[in-house]
This record gives structure tokens, C-alpha cells and sequence, in this order.
């Protein structure tokens, strides 16, 4: 217990002399590299405009409100698109992270050495990209619309699904694998018998949680061009129709709650 | 021996068929079929330029093989002012990010805050986890204008989401002995939250900070798209002039960071939790 001597009374502290001085490096180190992130962040700023900024967002405040309430009659369809973008991607995602995951799981993987890293890759190169910059790539090479969307969607999901679903492979209970292996099952029966039982639960709610996550995003993805309610959004911006971008905003925020509402029952139904 | 006729299927009956995953038929018959229309409608109203794709086809090749030749030289200035852009506005928005969700974590830990101080904070939070990083970098670009301190503000505030909320829930599941044991001797309430809280919570602290530190990269890497710094706009420069080796550079670049971001937060984590 390290302890200080102050006038032949004895202190307890926290640390030692060294283990603090350490400390104060460390700290030294964070605060610096802050200050200086700060100091770059603050050359490139036009202090002007932020110390301007209450009066603009004010005046975009006032623009804003109140909603152009009858624009909704025009958001049906593309509320519909960012649906079926955020569904069908999860659903083109989920089939190929399955494969994926199979073989990035150290137990189920046929090849620790070739066929494991490989997989490796594919989960991190997927996951590491937002769907935002594959909806840009993909609409140049397959044009903007709904299907650039879905596929971009599909893409960045198959990363986090197969990671997560992985990770609930490599934690199943062995001894039921042995079990149905004991039995004389061939390897894919194991599988159906042995593993699928285990971690349908954990698929179920990757499932849902990435389909939660995935109407967040497809609400932007329009942005870029790749269809939803974000085109409209975009749309509005260009033209500055405040009133419209207010109520799109509501909309998405609408749209998010009720995504993770029902994403939050469903897993409680789950698990 | 070789006479006598062994029926397993007589000795034991039916065979044993795999239990349904949902147990009464109507429902799932119900389900299926609801899943079948909605793939049908949902199919009908996506509508696929299969000429456009296959033409584009071409240009996916060209991608690809990009990637085997990417461009780091003749746009280096950009994509290295871009990627040092986008860590400055990642390390600055962690940082503050993080110094602020603290003091709402604290208070939105139904254990530590009385009821009002905990609905403003769980407000907050609630907040900044339903609004997009990227809706929120548009308004700030709109309010502050183009530059990094929007990407800088906007990964600040969703940070405070994401953060609060995790440690909030921790804080609320910590070990009350340990706590009240420090409250006995007489601590304040500073002294309290410092010797009987934080270091319960401290190891997940740390790996909720690191992480988000590899959260904050990647979400600072499309910031750009929308003027709000960072290398997202070099990015979409690329892809808009269409040199894709330069574009398969910058996405390299950024495969590599987050992976060496990654193994390095989960070595941490790892490490103190």
C-alpha cells in the first residue's frame, strides 16, 4: 500500500510515486495531442460564422417551423423505399453472413489457415466502409435508385452480422455437437442438429438489431442518391424549403423510434 | 440370423421430425405467407435499370482491379490532408465527447440522481441516440458552416448518446456495498463518486472510450460528404471524377486504420476489463 510520510504522519494514497508520475505523463500526452487536434480544428474555422451561428440557426428555426404538414401526402412512397431498402439489405445481408460466419468461426471453419483469414477480411472490409460510401460506389457503377441502396445496405451488414454471429458460433455448448456427432450424424446434419439450434436465438436478435440499425441508415442514404426519404430530404435542402426539411426530420425521427421499439420487443420476445 | 428381419421404423413408431420453430400452423402459415407478399410488393416497387447495371457492370470490373493498383501518389496531398483532418476531428470529439457524457452518465443512473436531474439527463441521451450523425452534421454545417468543427460538434454529440447511455446502465448495475461502505466513512459526495464509483466502472469506461474512438473514425470518414471535413470529401471527389484508384486508396487507408483502431481497442479492452 503505498503510502506518504508527512511529518511523521502517515497518508494513505492511491498510487505510488512512480505509478503517479505516469500517470501525469500520460495525461501530459492526452491533453497536448487534444490541444493541439483543437488548435487545427480552430485554424481551419471561420470564427465569424460560429459566433454568427445563434442568429443563423435562429433564422432557420423560423423558416423551419412549422412543418409543411401537407408535404406528407408526398412521403408515402419514399418512406415505402427506405422500408424495403433497409428489409431486403438485411435480408440479402443475413444470407451471405451466414456462410461467412461459418467459416470465420474458429470451430465450424474447414481451414484455420487459408479459409479463416479470408473470412476475416471480408467481415472487417464490410464492416469498416460506411453505407453511405458504398451507396456512392455502387451508384457508380449501378446508377442511383432503390437497388444501389439495398445492395449498399446489404454490404456494410454483412461485416457486423457475420462478426456478431460468429462470436455466438464459437461460444455454443460443444458437448450438444458431440452429442448429435455420436450419433453417426454427417457433418451438415451436425450442423442443422448440433449448432443452428444454438444460436438461432443470437441470429434472431443480430437479426433485428441489424434491421434496426439499417433503417437508420437507409433514412440517409438517399443523400447520395440511393432512393428513401434521404432524396427528398436532399431535395428540400437544395431548394432551402425549411419547412419540408422539418418535417422529413420528423418523419425519419418517427420512423427510428418505431424501428427500435419494435426492434427492443421483438428480442425481449427473444431472449 | 441373416432371416430375421429387423424393422427399426415398426419397433419405434414415427420418426421423429424437427419441432417447428413456430409452434401453431395457422401462425405459421400466417407468417410465411406475410413474408412472401411483403417480398412480392417490395419487389414490384424497386425497379432495377438491368441495362444500366450491366453497363455499369464494366465500370465495377474497373473498380475492383483498382484495388489491386491503387493510387497513393498523384493525389497524396489531398488524401493525407483528408486523413489527418478526419484523426483530428476524431481524437477533439472523443475527447469532449467523452468529458461530457460522464457528468450525464452520473446522472442518469437512477441509483446516483434524483428523479428530475435523471429525466433531463435520460432526455438528452435519448436525443442525441435518435437523431443521425449525418441529419446532425447537415444542420450543424447549415448553423456553423463548412469545415471541421461541424464533424467536430456532431461526433461530440453522438458520442454523449452512446456513452451515457452505456455507463449510465453500468453505474445503475455497480455494487452498492462498496459504495456505501466509502459513504460510512464520511466521504463527500465528490469523495463518494470518486473512491466507491468510479473505479467499479472505470474498466468499462475505458474499453466504452476506446470504442468509440474506432466508432468515431469511421463515422468521420462520410462527415466530409456532407461539408463537414474529414476525408469523406476527398472520397466523393474521387468517386465523382471517377479515378478509382485514387478512391480505392483512400478506402484502403481507411480499412487499415480502423483495423489497427480495432485490434488496438480490443487489446485494451481486453486488457483492463
Amino acid at each position: 500500500m503505498p503510502i506518504r510520510d508527512v511529518n511523521n504522519l502517515k497518508l494513505w494514497q492511491r498510487r505510488s510515486g512512480r505509478e503517479s508520475l505516469f500517470h501525469w505523463i500520460l495525461w501530459l500526452i492526452g491533453i497536448a495531442t487534444f490541444a493541439y487536434c483543437w488548435q487545427q480544428i480552430s485554424n481551419t474555422t471561420t470564427w465569424f460564422f460560429v459566433w454568427d451561428a445563434p442568429r443563423i440557426a435562429n433564422d432557420i428555426w423560423s423558416r423551419a417551423t412549422p412543418p409543411k404538414w401537407e408535404y406528407i401526402t408526398q412521403l408515402g412512397k419514399p418512406i415505402w423505399d427506405t422500408l424495403n431498402i433497409a428489409t431486403l439489405g438485411t435480408i440479402f445481408a443475413l444470407v451471405l453472413a451466414i456462410p461467412v460466419a461459418f467459416l470465420a468461426a474458429r470451430n465450424t471453419t474447414p481451414s484455420r489457415l487459408f479459409i479463416r483469414p479470408i473470412a476475416l477480411i471480408i467481415i472487417v472490409s464490410t464492416r469498416s466502409i460506411n453505407s453511405l460510401i458504398w451507396a456512392l460506389l455502387l451508384i457508380a457503377i449501378i446508377g442511383p435508385g432503390v437497388f444501389a441502396g439495398v445492395i449498399a445496405i446489404a454490404i456494410r451488414s454483412i461485416g457486423f452480422c457475420a462478426k456478431l454471429l460468429y462470436e455466438a458460433i464459437e461460444e455454443i455448448d460443444e458437448a450438444q455437437v458431440e452429442a448429435i456427432t455420436a450419433t453417426g450424424a454427417s457433418r451438415w446434419q451436425v450442423m442443422a442438429y448440433g449448432i443452428v439450434p444454438q444460436i438461432l436465438p443470437a441470429f434472431a436478435g443480430i437479426a433485428v438489431f441489424r434491421w434496426d440499425i439499417n433503417i437508420r441508415e437507409s433514412t440517409v442514404l438517399g443523400l447520395v442518391g440511393a432512393g428513401g426519404i434521404g432524396l427528398q430530404l436532399s431535395a428540400s435542402l437544395n431548394v432551402l424549403a425549411w419547412p419540408q426539411v422539418s418535417l422529413i426530420l420528423l418523419v425519419i425521427l418517427v420512423a427510428v423510434v418505431i424501428s427500435e421499439w419494435v426492434s427492443a420487443k421483438v428480442r425481449g420476445a427473444i431472449i | 440370423m441373416s432371416n430375421s428381419t429387423f424393422d427399426v421404423q415398426k419397433k419405434i413408431g414415427k420418426p421423429w421430425n424437427k419441432p417447428p420453430l413456430v409452434g401453431r400452423k395457422w401462425l405459421r402459415w400466417a407468417l410465411f405467407s406475410a413474408f412472401i407478399v411483403y417480398l412480392i410488393l417490395a419487389y414490384m416497387t424497386i425497379e432495377v435499370n438491368w441495362s444500366r447495371v450491366y453497363v455499369g457492370l464494366e465500370r465495377g470490373k474497373k473498380f475492383i482491379l483498382a484495388f489491386t493498383n491503387p493510387d497513393f501518389t498523384s493525389r497524396s496531398a489531398d488524401i493525407w490532408e483528408g486523413i489527418f483532418e478526419s484523426i483530428v476531428i476524431t481524437v477533439a470529439s472523443s475527447v469532449v465527447g467523452i468529458a461530457i457524457s460522464i457528468p450525464i452518465a452520473l446522472g442518469a443512473a437512477r441509483n446516483l440522481a434524483p428523479l428530475p436531474i435523471y429525466l433531463v439527463c435520460r432526455g438528452i441521451i435519448a436525443i442525441s441516440r435518435a437523431l443521425q450523425e449525418i441529419i446532425v452534421a447537415i444542420l450543424l454545417v447549415a448553423i456553423f458552416g463548412f469545415g471541421p468543427l461541424a464533424g467536430f460538434l456532431t461526433l461530440s454529440f453522438a458520442t454523449i448518446g452512446f456513452l451515457a447511455k452505456l455507463l449510465a446502465e453500468d453505474i445503475e448495475s455497480m455494487d452498492r456495498v462498496q459504495a456505501e461502505a466509502i459513504k460510512a466513512s464520511g466521504a463527500r459526495w465528490t469523495q463518494w463518486i470518486n473512491y466507491g464509483v468510479q473505479p467499479q466502472v472505470m474498466p468499462r469506461l475505458i474499453g466504452l472510450s476506446v470504442y468509440r474512438l474506432d466508432i468515431n473514425f469511421r463515422e468521420s470518414a462520410i462527415l466530409g460528404l456532407v461539408g463537414a471535413g474529414g476525408i469523406g470529401a476527398t472520397l466523393n471527389t474521387a468517386f465523382d471524377r471517377y479515378e478509382y484508384d485514387t478512391a480505392a486508396a483512400i478506402l484502403l487507408i481507411i480499412i487499415a486504420i480502423v483495423m489497427a483502431l480495432e485490434y488496438s481497442s480490443s487489446a485494451v479492452r481486453s486488457r483492463v476489463q
